[in-house]
């Protein structure tokens, strides 16, 4: 059964429209790599499936679920109900680029926050929850204690990977998860993110990093001018490249 | 200074004899307004920066008119003021309430801190980063928990150090309760310079009383700002 | 009529303290560079005194202190007087009241300029040093002019609540707008409109020095990026 399908986006800013129709569907254990230049649509595709974005047209619906949605006065789509687009929001956790961890809260503090108050957990649960996926993303419980100012970008998409992973999600965003990074952090990152593929978790991942969107992902997407330009099984879409400007795009991002 | 002390330090500290005065008043006024431009202020915040500005701009201009007037034609204002209106005095309740030197004093005391205090939180709130915010959307957290769970926490931290520097302005200020016949510690003071005409040491004292209050707010203050903000702390090396 | 009559007092009232105001922001001003040039010097007596002055100034309300000094020098003149066989020579309220306000300010000032003589950057003065300048050409020339622009958030803060400071001066006797109001609502059973009145003047010299400052602070910050929000 499908996880995540997603119609027909359209998003625009203004009279500049950014996505032209972009569709999706993702299966369990589905890891989709989104890949394109900046400004073609790919981080705005992956905001408007939470709705962080708004879209104007399209549907999204989740584990066979319609988000019900309704027009507001500037022509965008809102959920009709916050309740349910809560509900789906906590079912579809996000990895941002800048890692967005609360800066007032520890490292243990930032992964049990939302499985207690949105989730409802109990405090023990949570804690128990979040000591697992910290210890699967590397973390010891020393660091558990530490507040994220004061640990590498490395550490802190590590924890902002096991604060999603605590809230046992049906499919995981990846916004770039690697971009802020210094080149020699990004390989714990994405080590951890091929661990994750590799136990089956359905993951969406907008990326730069052509490694992991080769060897890890089962399904890539090429993003141009708001389009879906290619896509494919990755031995496909890399192996045997149809588009001129997916061409022109890996032989720019392999140099 | 000796004598004074001697005779005195009852009235400067708690009591002239019959009523409350001098610290425990000052105390007392500073405790009960900063309470209470804490708590209002807070819900004053949000209101200040909230995009709709049917809630935003009353809570501009209550917090401009405070903060662009001096506290003691606040003071006035509520004490002799108000009092000297017909309409006041007629309703008995409203009677009641500005005869009262301490009520009037608390009144405008708790509106002024009140003021300055949401501008202080306003700026915090407006400092959150956005991610932040955004991260708390994405994991389907609602309005009311987004607030209490991570801008409000992340944002009353942030204002400490502002906050604190308003809490011993307050104190500073809450030296204006005397000329609502609120037996303060600036009271106490007056009252003995006209009794002994020993000026030096009659304001002098209560100069150090002030002194040892702003030192130990600043102390208690140190203290809350290395547990609370211990995360905008540099990383140690 | 103009203010039941009133107006002509209540103008005066008001221009008495915005020449208070002035004064003492001039005094401050002053008192303040000074401080900080002590309190950033190398000797420990004056940085000691300087440190003495903020921390002791700072720490006790402005009223307190204005009462203190205010009735201090008085009876300090009037021993003076005595001893030397002279008539009383009553202290006048508004030379006190500057003298006051100034010194208490000038503490918050020390701070305010300690600050921004610390935002340069020291790289800012070695260049001035490798192009050969002196000493004092390196401070008129490179370091006063930033220092001015780094302060002037601090001075206008300073100003904001000098400018409502001056309101306690009535309570020593200065015929200041507070003291025009209050008079003019006994006299005139308007003790509401009139302490509205006094309030309003308040908001209008607040106002008014808030644009100005606001003014200054853009001409002054050229060559200054703000941060992107």
């Amino acid at each position: 059964m499908e996880k995540l399908v997603v119609k027909d986006l359209h998003k625009s800013y203004g009279s500049h429209e950014v996505l032209k129709g972009i569709s999706l569907k993702a299966k369990a254990g589905d890891v989709i790599s989104i890949i394109g230049s900046s400004g073609s649509g790919k981080s705005t595709f992956l905001r408007c499936i939470n709705f962080l974005e708004k879209p104007n047209a399209g549907s999204i619906s989740l584990s066979g679920v319609d988000i019900s949605l309704q027009k507001n006065k500037q022509g965008e789509l809102i959920p009709s109900d916050q309740k349910q687009l809560q509900t789906m929001r906590s079912k579809l956790a996000m990895v941002f680029q800048h890692f967005n961890l609360w800066g007032h809260m520890t490292v243990l503090e930032n992964v049990i926050e939302a499985p207690i108050h949105v989730l409802g957990l109990s405090r023990d649960e949570a804690i128990a929850r979040a000591e697992k996926y910290l210890r699967k993303v590397g973390l010891d419980a020393q660091a558990q204690a530490k507040y994220p100012a004061h640990m590498s970008g490395g550490q802190q998409q590590r924890v902002a990977i096991a604060r999603a992973l605590a809230m046992e999600p049906e499919v995981m965003l990846f916004d770039e998860p690697t971009s802020a990074l210094d080149p020699e952090l990004v390989g714990e990152v994405l080590k951890v993110m091929q661990t994750l593929a590799e136990e089956g978790r359905t993951m969406i991942v907008v990326t730069h990093e052509m490694g992991f969107a080769r060897n890890v992902s089962n399904h890539v997407m090429f993003l141009h001018k708001g389009l879906v330009e290619e896509e494919g099984h990755p031995d496909e879409v890399f192996g045997n490249t149809k588009s001129e400007r997916l061409k022109a795009f890996l032989s720019g991002s392999l140099k | 200074m000796i004598d004074i002390i001697q005779q005195y330090w009852k009235a400067f500290l708690w009591t002239d004899g019959y009523h409350l005065s001098g610290l425990a008043v000052t105390m007392w006024l500073l405790v009960v307004s900063i309470a209470f431009g804490f708590c209002a202020s807070i819900p004053l915040a949000i209101a200040r920066v909230s995009k709709s500005k049917w809630l935003s701009r009353p809570v501009w201009l209550f917090s401009y008119v405070f903060r662009g007037t001096p506290l003691y034609i606040q003071l006035l204002f509520f004490y002799t003021g108000m009092y000297s209106l017909d309409m006041v005095r007629d309703v008995d309740i409203l009677n009641h309430f500005f005869r009262e030197g301490y009520n009037c004093t608390i009144l405008a005391f708790g509106l002024n801190t009140c003021a300055y205090t949401t501008e202080i939180f306003a700026g915090a709130i407006k400092a959150t980063p956005y991610g932040e915010i955004e991260a708390g959307r994405a994991y389907g957290m609602n309005k009311f928990t987004l607030y209490r769970r991570v801008i409000i926490p992340s944002a009353l931290r942030r204002a400490l150090p502002a906050y604190s520097n308003e809490v011993i302005l307050m104190l500073h200020a809450t030296t204006v309760a005397f000329t609502a016949t609120v037996p303060d510690i600036l009271k106490v003071a007056r009252d003995v310079n006209a009794a002994t005409y020993d000026s030096f040491n009659a304001f002098g004292l209560a100069a150090l009383i002030y002194l040892c209050i702003t030192f130990i707010l600043v102390a208690l203050f140190r203290k809350a700002e290395s547990k609370w903000l211990a995360h905008l702390r540099p990383m140690k090396a | 009529m103009f203010l039941d009559g009133f107006g002509p007092i209540i103008l005066d009232g008001a221009w008495v303290t915005l020449e208070l105001a002035v004064m003492s922001l001039l005094v401050s001003f002053v008192i303040g560079l000074g401080g900080a040039g002590a309190k950033l010097s190398s000797n420990p007596l004056l940085k000691g005194i300087a440190t003495l002055y903020t921390t002791l100034i700072r720490g006790v309300p402005d009223l307190v202190l204005m009462l203190l000094i205010f009735y201090s020098l008085q009876i300090g003149m009037n021993h003076l007087t005595e001893w030397q066989g002279m008539e009383q020579i009553n202290l006048n309220p508004f030379v006190s009241g500057v003298f006051t306000l100034g010194f208490i300010y000038g503490a918050y000032f020390t701070e305010t300029f300690r600050g921004a003589f610390l935002s340069v950057p020291k790289g800012q003065i070695e260049a001035g040093i490798a192009y050969g300048m002196s000493g004092w050409q390196t401070f008129s020339r490179i370091q006063f002019p930033q220092v001015m622009r780094f302060a002037l958030p601090g001075i206008s803060n300073n100003w904001q609540v000098m400018l409502k400071a001056t309101a306690l001066v009535s309570i020593i006797g200065l015929s200041d707008v507070v003291k025009a109001s209050i008079d003019a609502g006994k006299s005139s059973y308007k003790v509401f409109f009139f302490t509205v009145v006094a309030g309003a003047i308040y908001l209008i010299l607040t106002s008014v020095s808030s644009l100005v400052l606001m003014w200054l602070e853009r001409r002054y910050s050229t060559g200054v990026r703000e941060a992107e929000l």
